[in-house]
């Protein structure tokens, strides 16, 4: 039975790398497509090449998590077919379509696996394009990856764990941080103390991260809206607003996100159902307790499922796998489903208090000026969006982008869908739900038109 | 003048490439975005303002930091690791 079925994983971050385990565990021999050039994810991303920094330097608290993910991949790297620095830009009903350089490779699946992760959610202000302003996300990655500071006075802006996390590893780094600034209210920090029963470790660290940056004498603002980035070509200030006043601070780099959104392009390819999740205030694809997504076969781990986290990853992922081995009749161990639904279920609930802590600005909708930047691609403004909804009656999402080429760039509005969303929602009067969600094309990433296609895989 | 900041990895091998014509080095384990960045702050135009950019996400998902090689490739610089002798063009004519 084994030898008959072809799993794929698409992505090797935790959820993608607990589930290869799981099926190698169980004889299978998947096949492993990712992106980067080493497996970790964005999260427990690899350096290039070592250098002096350990483990500790590098993931902090989550050091140990980060090695034995890494350990494992590596140990389990005899056993699958792993393609790294390579693209599924498409999927076909039994295969996907993989890009590896400059040559397309096809490769049949029987049971597909996708754990795709996520990005920054960001909302626009006046200059957020310019050189200097990365997401929370990009500043991570710079210092982890690369060992670089994104500027020499760091300004960190936004909402969610990540914002404390990144501008403490920036302190931690010997970077300068001019300022945090969070969007959130103070008092929606209060609900953090929920959180202490359920994820007492989690909670003390992200306190912990804000008292010592607090303590090193970090500017850290609570409840403010950006207004602006000054500076002709690149970062040289920001400007923000505060119980009703502006206030300004020099900087010549910017961190801004919103907690994370789904990459779920290639789920809506395969045609899965996708509902409403409130919390993210985002549509993901559709699945059970276990990642079966409505197609038969397509199973869904990690961020990419709906935002969790990384603890959540390493256990979807492997759950996944568990239900594909349910699902082709093979031999399991119950008791660890049932060991995996719980701390599944409990991560869940602490994502819940998480959210009312870090609350996306849904009011800012009405309030972003019309000419501030919307599509950083296709350089299109808020007022655009507006103009639509008015003057021709727009009042869903891919009518806007047909109309407006909102969304239609080389990122397919993986920057601006989630505020592009809430622009129209806001201007139609229309909860964000009911104005739809972009649909997926591919290539869901830019490839090259001169491709060498090689075909089926055997 | 620079837009990133070096804080580690200072002590790995030099690479050496080239930017815009003229000669620069970067680290071993370097992307084409910090090897740039490290030198310059901006990596194209936009494509209709023609405004610089510098990149945004730095994981494969924004496109906003792609340049041009001496032979007219387009690459993105974030998920390119720099290999020596590079001959790396910023994007500074506006696209037609």
């Amino acid at each position: 039975v084994t030898a008959a079925l072809k799993p794929l994983i698409v992505g090797a971050g935790p959820a993608g790398i607990r589930a290869a385990q799981a099926l190698v565990n169980a004889g299978l021999k998947p096949t492993v497509v990712d992106e980067a050039p080493s497996a970790g994810g964005q999260i427990y991303r690899q350096r290039l090449v070592p250098d002096e920094r350990s483990p500790r330097d590098l993931y902090g608290s989550e050091a140990e998590k980060a090695t034995a993910l890494h350990e494992t991949f590596a140990r389990i790297s005899d056993k699958i077919d792993y393609f790294p620095q390579s693209l599924v830009w498409n999927i076909r009903s039994n295969s996907v379509d993989v890009m590896m350089g400059d040559r397309n490779r096809r490769f049949a699946f029987s049971h597909l696996v996708l754990t795709t992760g996520a990005t920054d959610r960001v909302v626009p202000f006046h200059g957020w394009t310019k050189p200097g302003v990365f997401t929370l996300g990009g500043a991570q990655i710079a210092l982890k990856s690369q060992g670089c500071a994104i500027g020499e006075q760091v300004v960190f802006i936004g909402s969610g764990p990540l914002l404390y996390l990144v501008a403490w590893q920036y302190m931690k780094a010997g970077a300068r941080v001019a300022a945090v600034l969070d969007t959130a209210p103070f008092f929606a920090k209060f609900h953090l103390l929920r959180g202490l029963l359920s994820q007492p470790s989690v909670v003390l660290r992200g306190f912990r991260y804000a008292v010592e940056l607090m303590a090193r004498g970090v500017t850290v603002r609570f409840g403010i809206e950006p207004i602006s980035v000054e500076g002709d070509d690149r970062v040289r200030a920001i400007v923000w607003r505060e119980s009703g006043k502006e206030h300004r601070l020099a900087c010549d780099a910017i961190g801004y996100g919103f907690a994370l959104r789904s990459e779920a392009q290639l789920a809506d390819l395969a045609g899965c159902r996708f509902v409403f999740d409130k919390r993210d205030r985002a549509w993901r694809p559709d699945h059970d307790e276990a990642g079966r997504t409505s197609i038969p076969g397509i199973y869904i781990a990690g961020d990419g499922a709906g935002i969790a986290g990384a603890d959540a990853a390493e256990l979807t992922g492997e759950r996944a796998a568990l239900a594909i081995l349910e699902d082709a009749g093979l031999a399991l161990d119950r008791s660890r489903i049932a060991a995996l639904d719980g701390r599944i279920a409990a991560i869940q609930r602490f994502r819940t208090i998480l959210e009312a802590a870090f609350p996306f600005p849904e009011a800012w909708a009405k309030r972003i000026a019309d000419d501030v930047l919307l599509c950083r691609c296709e350089e299109i403004s808020v007022g655009h969006v507006r103009t639509a909804a008015h003057d021709q009656g727009v009042t869903e999402l891919n009518r806007l982008k047909a109309l407006t080429r909102v969304g239609m760039g080389r990122c397919q509005g993986r920057m601006c869908g989630s505020a592009a969303a809430e622009i129209l929602a806001a201007e139609c009067d229309k909860r964000v739900e009911a104005v739809g969600r972009l649909r997926a094309q591919p290539p869901v990433k830019p490839i090259p038109l001169a491709v060498v296609d090689e075909g089926e895989t055997a | 003048m620079a837009l990133l900041k070096r804080l580690a990895r200072q002590n790995l091998s030099p690479v050496a490439f080239s930017l815009n014509g003229k000669p620069c080095t970067g680290r071993a384990g370097d992307t084409v975005l910090t090897a740039i960045l490290t030198q310059t702050d901006r990596l194209r135009l936009s494509d209709f303002s023609h405004e610089p950019r510098a990149g945004f996400c730095q994981m494969g998902a924004c496109q906003d930091c792609w340049v041009l090689t001496a032979e007219g490739k387009r690459i993105r610089a974030c998920s390119t690791p720099l290999t020596p002798g590079m001959d790396l063009r910023t994007i500074v004519e506006p696209r037609s």
